[in-house]
């Protein structure tokens, strides 16, 4: 079954919207200004609507099952946040409207700060980054505008571990710092003699994913974080993985300097298919004055009888704006509401579940899959999908058999250092019988993967499309359909 | 325990398999010393009181639906079809994440295929990307990709002082580690002949804005021509908007085209999410940052979409990536994809022209006052500069009392232009706001 694109459904002359005539005189349009084509389609509201709900159809998402996309939290999207974003009051509400007038935002924002401070053991928070990346440049910037200030320019090396999402890496070169990659030990932890090689006067600092992306505890956690501060480096904490720490560990007090937080990972607001998310990024005392603003705070703090009065303050040594306006405002609005409705028990029982999942999953599914760090994890583990007796079935195979037993697939090929990684976090809003059902079906796939690996290697087989040849796509670069004529009738 | 199924039987059987008494057994590897930390948090709600105090919060603001917005500045209040959001609450769209795994994503992926398609049309450009964050992260990225062009061997940005000065600022902190001069925009009155004259062989590229953000339209031609001969690129920030009706910039000859997609069918949402559009010419494609889908086909043959040149990203580039963004804003281009699906060839000129002659129709009236004159002398789209007799903030004030939202205070952003606003008009306003607003600015010039 396939859609045709929305501009071979268009009919010259169709119309799906009325708009009002004007109101006013009529001016005359900018000469030599005015465009002579505007080719976008033309259709009914009625195409439109069916149009984009078979779209929908096509899709898979976490309101279908279980999406055990490791290192993405694909938890459930509770639907009260989404009703919570379009209140008028907020969806309608003017970026620049005077402070005084937007009082019910600015209380909200100073909440969401003060709680994300709270979880992550921090002075101070910007709600200010789009995205987990984009925290992630905010939070290196901050790093090297820290260094700059102190007079130490030389300090232009972030340490990196292998394990890392790529993101890190390609944040630090846009930062116009340099990349040093560390390796990882036997047992998944950074390697620490590679580390203290490394740990000199230009260090500026390290790039700490903890749980790292094998869904482990760093078990040297305090030396690694004590081994960069001693050589005058700070510790960035990448806080992809925060669905494991609520209420378990603030990574401020374990040292972390500076963290971004992912409210579309840990705080339930959801991915969009691909965005928009948001990245907040906290910050110990030090770092307070270097975080891009404006950021909210109570600039007067009333009496019994007034409120406080929320704005907008610059910290003193900002990198700057790292975005237009005030963040992703509707994303912030969600997470308040998830935050709200969990409360201070209730985002413990988050990670708690998060981890019970994880490790219910590992348990059981150690015997068909090798699970080449076989311990306590976190919130994720990693298990190879491959076999030494099963050749040619890779971790791929595995992925597109999953589909046809109606689950999404675990990340795959990620990390990079486990061959044919499958990366699997089923997060704390899956049951125990859909956590079961998932089992099943992988140790099924396991048993195929030997005895018929030609299902899993067609796989999938019940899906809109068939395996896509990405090869083809490359190369011919087909990047955007052009209007098709029809004749007229 | 909100959101969370499991029941103390499935709790213990689970701990049972692992093969833990207690769930606080699976946290031996945090430091004991500040494992559980007494967290100062709220205690939880129930749903209705969650529902209660966001009302209660929402409610202390001021919104457009009770109160006429003149307000625009980079955000913009326009009709939104019923459609667009009974869209957007298809979970099966607003809870998948990035399609990595194409067989089941099709809906995301044609829909962004459509969304490329679309953005090339509307800027007159050959390649879109997926979108990034917004139109300042966009123009960011822009001055990153002519960097890379000339292989960081220009140094160099020429920025007209008539961008968004959120971008401005947002370009200043992405680049602030990269060693260059950004230059250009210190006079407002820098006009492109200014512009020009500071094009050198050390630039990699010059951006201006269209409509620019004190409203004004010009043809860029020369300037695009001028910037060719240096071998610079030319970036245009645009309303998307506007081009229902204005020639797109890629008759300008422009190499890159970003811009705010908020006024296609986004709600202004104090400031987000909102979509950056960027689109470029074919020849850059490798050079540009973001997700890209491309069409290709099945193992049957079947016409199907995949992300593509992947090979450009962090996840698999990592330090030699073209940029670290990793999501685009998929939700907000499926809003865009609807909204322009909805109005069509017609319907986007028509609410283009509404503005127009609203706009005009404002500004008419308001030169004609006393104390009060327009600033601009070139054609502008649905956005112009006022002359005010005393301090906007204080004509803002006033007009609250009478629910209207005023314009924008240029003063902070350009010092020269103390005590001038700038007003915005898009189709929500009838002529008898904009009437009201006259009168209410005419009464205001007398105290």
């Amino acid at each position: 079954m396939t859609e045709p694109l929305i501009y071979e459904l268009s009919s010259p002359g169709r119309v799906a919207v009325t708009l009002p005539e004007p109101d006013v005189p009529l001016a005359d349009l900018p000469s030599g200004l005015v465009r002579e084509e505007l080719p976008l389609p033309e259709l009914a509201e009625v195409d439109v609507v069916r149009h984009f709900v078979r779209l929908s159809q096509l899709n898979y998402g976490v309101d279908l099952g279980l999406y055990p996309l490791g290192s993405c939290t694909m938890k459930y999207n509770p639907k009260l946040n989404e009703d919570a974003a379009r209140l008028a009051g907020f969806a309608l509400s003017h970026p620049l409207q005077p402070e005084d007038t937007a009082q019910g935002n600015l209380a909200l924002m100073y909440s969401l700060q003060n709680w994300l401070k709270e979880i992550g053991g921090f002075a101070g928070v910007s709600l200010q980054p789009a995205a987990g990346a984009h925290g992630e440049l905010t939070g290196i910037l901050i790093i090297r505008a820290y260094h700059q200030d102190r007079g130490e320019t030389k300090r232009t090396k972030i340490l990196i571990p292998d394990s890392a999402h790529g993101t890190n890496p390609a944040s630090t070169t846009m930062s116009g710092m340099q990349v040093i990659e560390i390796p990882s030990d036997d047992r998944g932890n950074i390697d620490l003699e590679a580390l203290k090689k490394e740990c000199d006067e230009c260090v500026a600092g390290l790039m700490l994913t903890n749980p790292n992306t094998l869904g482990l505890f760093e078990e040297h956690v305090q030396e690694v974080i004590d081994l960069i501060h001693n050589c005058g480096g700070l510790v960035y904490g990448d806080g992809a993985n925060m669905n494991a720490l609520l209420g378990v560990v603030r990574p401020g007090d374990l040292g972390i300097d500076v963290l971004h937080y992912n409210l579309h990972k840990t705080f339930s607001t959801p991915h969009g298919g691909g965005g928009p998310g948001s990245g907040p990024v906290g910050v110990a005392e030090h770092l307070v004055d270097f975080l891009p603003g404006p950021v909210v705070d109570i600039v007067d703090p009333g009496d019994e009888e007034q409120p406080p009065l929320y704005g907008w303050v610059s910290p003193a040594k900002s990198i700057g704006r790292v975005k237009a306006f005030n963040g992703h405002f509707g994303i912030h609005v969600r997470a308040y509401a998830y935050m709200r409705m969990q409360g201070k028990s209730g985002l413990r029982d988050v990670s708690d579940h998060a981890v019970l999942n994880a490790n219910y999953l590992r348990v059981k599914l150690r015997e068909a899959y090798k699970v080449p760090f076989d311990r306590i994890c976190m919130h994720e583990f990693v298990a190879e999908g491959s076999w030494s007796d099963a050749p040619g079935v890779h971790a791929l195979d595995v992925a597109k058999r999953l589909m046809d037993y109606g689950f999404h697939p675990p990340t795959n090929y990620f990390p990079l250092i486990v061959h044919e990684a499958l990366m699997i976090e089923p997060t704390e809003t899956e049951s125990k019988r859909t956590l079961d059902a998932f089992v099943e079906a992988m140790i099924e796939i396991a048993r195929d993967a030997h005895q018929d690996p030609e299902l899993l290697h067609a796989a999938p087989h019940n899906t809109p499309v068939g395996r896509l040849d990405e090869v083809q796509a490359a190369r011919q670069m087909v990047l955007c359909c052009r209007p098709i004529e029809l004749p007229s009738i | 325990m909100a959101y969370i199924p499991h029941t103390e039987q499935e709790r213990q059987q689970m701990l049972a398999a692992i093969g833990v008494d207690d769930i606080d057994d699976l946290y031996g590897a945090v430091p004991a010393g500040v494992r559980f930390p007494d967290l100062e948090l709220p205690d939880p709600l129930s749903e209705m009181e969650v529902m209660d105090e966001l009302q209660a919060l929402a409610e202390a603001n001021l919104e457009v639906k009770h109160a006429s917005c003149f307000l625009g500045a980079g955000a913009y209040n326009h009709f939104i079809p019923s459609v667009v959001d009974h869209i957007l609450l298809r979970s099966e769209f607003y809870t998948a994440y990035t399609p990595y795994q194409p067989e089941i994503s099709q809906g995301t992926l044609q829909a962004i295929f459509e969304y490329q398609s679309l953005m090339c049309q509307l800027t007159g450009m050959e390649v879109s990307n997926a979108s990034h964050y917004d139109g300042a992260t966009a123009l960011a990225e822009a001055v990153i990709l002519a960097l890379n062009h000339h292989r960081g061997k220009r140094s160099k940005v020429v920025l007209s002082p008539t961008i968004h000065p959120h971008y401005r600022q947002v370009v200043r902190t992405y680049t602030q580690g990269m060693g260059l001069t950004l230059t250009g925009d210190e006079n407002c009155e820098n006009s492109p002949k200014e512009l020009m004259a500071l094009l050198d062989e050390e630039t990699t590229m010059v951006a201006v804005q269209y409509p620019d953000f004190l409203g004004n339209l010009e043809d860029f031609s020369e300037l695009g021509k001028a910037a060719h001969e240096v071998g610079a690129l030319f970036c245009v920030v645009v309303n998307p908007l506007a081009l229902g009706m204005l020639r797109p910039p890629g008759e300008f000859g422009a190499d890159v085209v970003v811009g705010e997609g908020q006024p296609l069918g986004i709600p202004i949402s104090y400031g987000g999410p909102y979509i950056g559009i960027f689109t470029t010419q074919e020849k850059y494609v490798r050079k540009m940052a973001g997700r890209l889908v491309g069409e290709t086909v099945d193992v049957d043959g079947k016409r199907g979409y995949v992300l593509t040149l992947t090979p450009r990203e962090q996840h698999i580039r990592r330090d030699k990536a073209t940029s670290n963004i990793c999501t685009n804003q998929g939700l907000i281009a499926l809003a865009t994809t609807v909204y322009l699906s909805m109005m069509g060839k017609t319907g986007l000129r028509k609410v283009a022209e509404l503005c127009f002659h609203k706009a005009h129709y404002a500004a008419e009236r308001i030169g004609a006052l006393e104390g009060y004159s327009i600033w601009n002398k070139k054609p502008f789209f649905h956005e112009f500069v006022v002359k005010c007799p005393k301090p906007v903030a204080e004509i803002n004030e006033a007009l609250l009392d009478i629910d209207i939202l005023g314009g924008y205070d240029l003063g902070e952003d350009y010092p020269e232009l103390k005590d001038h606003m700038l007003v915005a008009v898009t189709e929500m306003l009838s002529r008898e706001e904009i009437d009201d607003f006259t009168d209410a600015l005419q009464e205001l010039s007398h105290d």
